[in-house]
């Protein structure tokens, strides 16, 4: 998967998280999910939850760190997702 | 400095109708809101029928409720019955939902049983797989006794007191005398106040277990909730919710509030599970000490008391029940209230029954009608060596109702009995000081 196609992907993650519908379809690698798309902190956990079941991937604490905007996101999807390949 | 307070909104998620107007129409022609469980058959209870309000969670989010991210993750359907009522209460008294500030003048006094045994369930279940990593950010706050309080408190940005009130049978009732109380003594304007319980199974497969609840009338449920009557069984599962916005009066008065009612007062206390009482009955001491402290402090008479809307829940305890009252008010024969029991037409929603219970009272007055008692074709016999049985009507009575008395009675012994009135602002008869 490209970095762009896990964004796709990943704004389907947010979208239950964010009433700012409109900057969710705008979203790029700097977006900041509490800042920007005003996700609530302690669903941060369950972004988490839902892209470990979504791309079969297990986000230790350390790597969950990382996702606190959607470059962060990515980044740890992508490398989860090749150690399995 | 002490003040009057007044009910200015109510809402209701009853089995038999969900909304004030569904509501009244319901109980003013006796419908019942029991039905066949086929869950409760498939479990092997003995009870296969129970009160559950018609309700569709999905409206919290469709019918603005809450917003689609706190819909989202929400499976207890104890705090979705809690929140509709209460904001339902909220439109009613003509309140916005929406706001930026915190609102500190108003507070929050919500019971329940238990938080949601369905979504401990989900807790437990995961845990036991080893898979608490799954569990998300949603749990705790639906797994913890104060998340209707919570939900309600942060949809309508409530800073005043916001507490979580639990006593068995007697917690609705309870929870809005704590409000009438933080309001009289002046330190809150306003207090959303009610209770909600969730007809759940292992809730109530408890008190199948304890061969308290009815099982003779499983091929007619509406036939099933026997308040007072010779061959009542056992009471009925109910389950629901109900709330209500009391105001300081003043408050009330000053932005044009509609008046439903006043509370005059109440008492709620406990037999201590002496004299008579245990974990499951009551001491008839404390039941009686419960009624006459609350006309004392209401400064009525009791005399004055029209109706009374009783405990009732169709079991042994309702003749005793008949006694306490006999007993606290010294009224007997034809001289004693008219009476009746919304359990009749619901069953027993357990935390959830004084505050339907409650909205049922004030609807009666401000509509001067006495609901029926219904199924009470074969009523216990010996009720008649108390009060004539043309005190508990089972047809609807066109009324002018001034005062009820309601009380509820619950397990651990434990009392609550409130006195509401119409309202009438030219009162002089009692010093509200």
């Amino acid at each position: 998967m490209t970095r762009q196609e896990i964004l796709i992907e990943l704004k389907k993650v947010l979208s239950p998280y964010t009433l700012d519908k409109e900057a969710l379809a705008t979203i790029d690698e700097n977006t900041d999910l509490i800042k920007d798309l005003k996700i609530n902190s302690a669903n941060l956990v369950d972004i988490i939850i839902d892209a470990e079941t979504k791309y079969n991937i297990e986000i230790d604490y350390d790597a969950a760190d990382k996702m606190v905007n959607v470059g962060g996101c990515i980044d740890v999807i992508e490398e989860k997702t090749n150690q399995q390949t | 400095m002490s003040r009057r307070v007044v009910v200015t909104g109510m809402g209701v998620v009853s089995p038999n109708g969900i909304g004030i107007s569904t509501f009244l129409d319901a109980i003013q022609n006796g419908v019942s809101g029991i039905k066949f469980q086929p869950l409760y058959e498939e479990l092997k209870f003995s009870c296969h029928v129970a009160g559950k309000p018609d309700f569709v969670l999905e409206d919290l989010k469709t019918k603005n409720y809450i917003s689609e991210v706190v819909f989202h993750g929400l499976k207890g359907t104890n705090i979705g019955y809690g929140l509709m009522a209460a904001l339902d209460a909220w439109a009613d008294a003509g309140l916005e939902y929406d706001t930026d500030e915190t609102r500190w003048e108003t507070g929050c006094i919500f019971g329940n049983s238990v938080s949601d045994t369905e979504a401990m369930k989900n807790v437990i279940t995961r845990v036991d797989n080893k898979e608490a990593k799954k569990l998300g950010s949603r749990v705790v706050e639906q797994a913890m006794n104060s998340g209707v309080t919570s939900y309600v408190s942060g949809r309508l940005g409530l800073g005043n007191k916001v507490i979580t009130n639990s006593a068995a049978c007697a917690t609705g009732t309870q929870a809005i005398l704590m409000g009438y109380e933080t309001i009289k003594d002046g330190y809150a304007k306003r207090m959303l106040v009610g209770s909600s319980e969730y007809v759940d199974t292992y809730v109530f497969g408890s008190f199948d277990s304890m061969r308290v609840l009815s099982r003779k009338y499983n091929d007619q449920p509406e036939k099933a909730s026997r308040p007072m009557s010779i061959t009542a069984g056992g009471f009925v599962p109910g389950s629901g919710s109900a709330a209500l916005v009391l105001e300081d009066l003043e408050f009330a008065l000053a932005r044009g509030a509609k008046i439903y009612a006043e509370v005059l007062g109440g008492s709620t206390n406990s037999g201590g599970q002496r004299m008579g009482g245990s974990m499951t009955a009551a001491n008839p001491q404390g039941v009686i000490k419960c009624i006459e402290d609350s006309i004392a402090n209401s400064k009525i008479s009791a005399n004055d008391i029209d109706l009374i809307s009783g405990h009732l829940t169709a079991t042994n305890a309702d003749m005793q029940e008949i006694q306490n009252w006999c007993k606290a008010l010294g009224r007997g024969g034809d001289d004693f209230p008219l009476m009746n029991s919304l359990k009749s037409m619901i069953g027993h929603c357990l935390s959830a029954a004084g505050s339907i219970e409650a909205v049922a009272s004030i609807l009666q007055m401000e509509h001067g009608f006495v609901h029926p008692n219904i199924n009470l074709d074969d009523p216990n016999p010996e009720i008649g060596n108390y009060i004539n049985l043309n005190r508990l009507p089972v047809s609807i009575v066109k009324k002018d109702i001034n005062i009820v008395a309601k009380a509820n009675f619950g397990f651990g012994d434990v009392n609550s009995c409130l006195i509401f009135s119409k309202f009438n602002p030219n009162d002089t008869t009692r010093d509200f000081n």
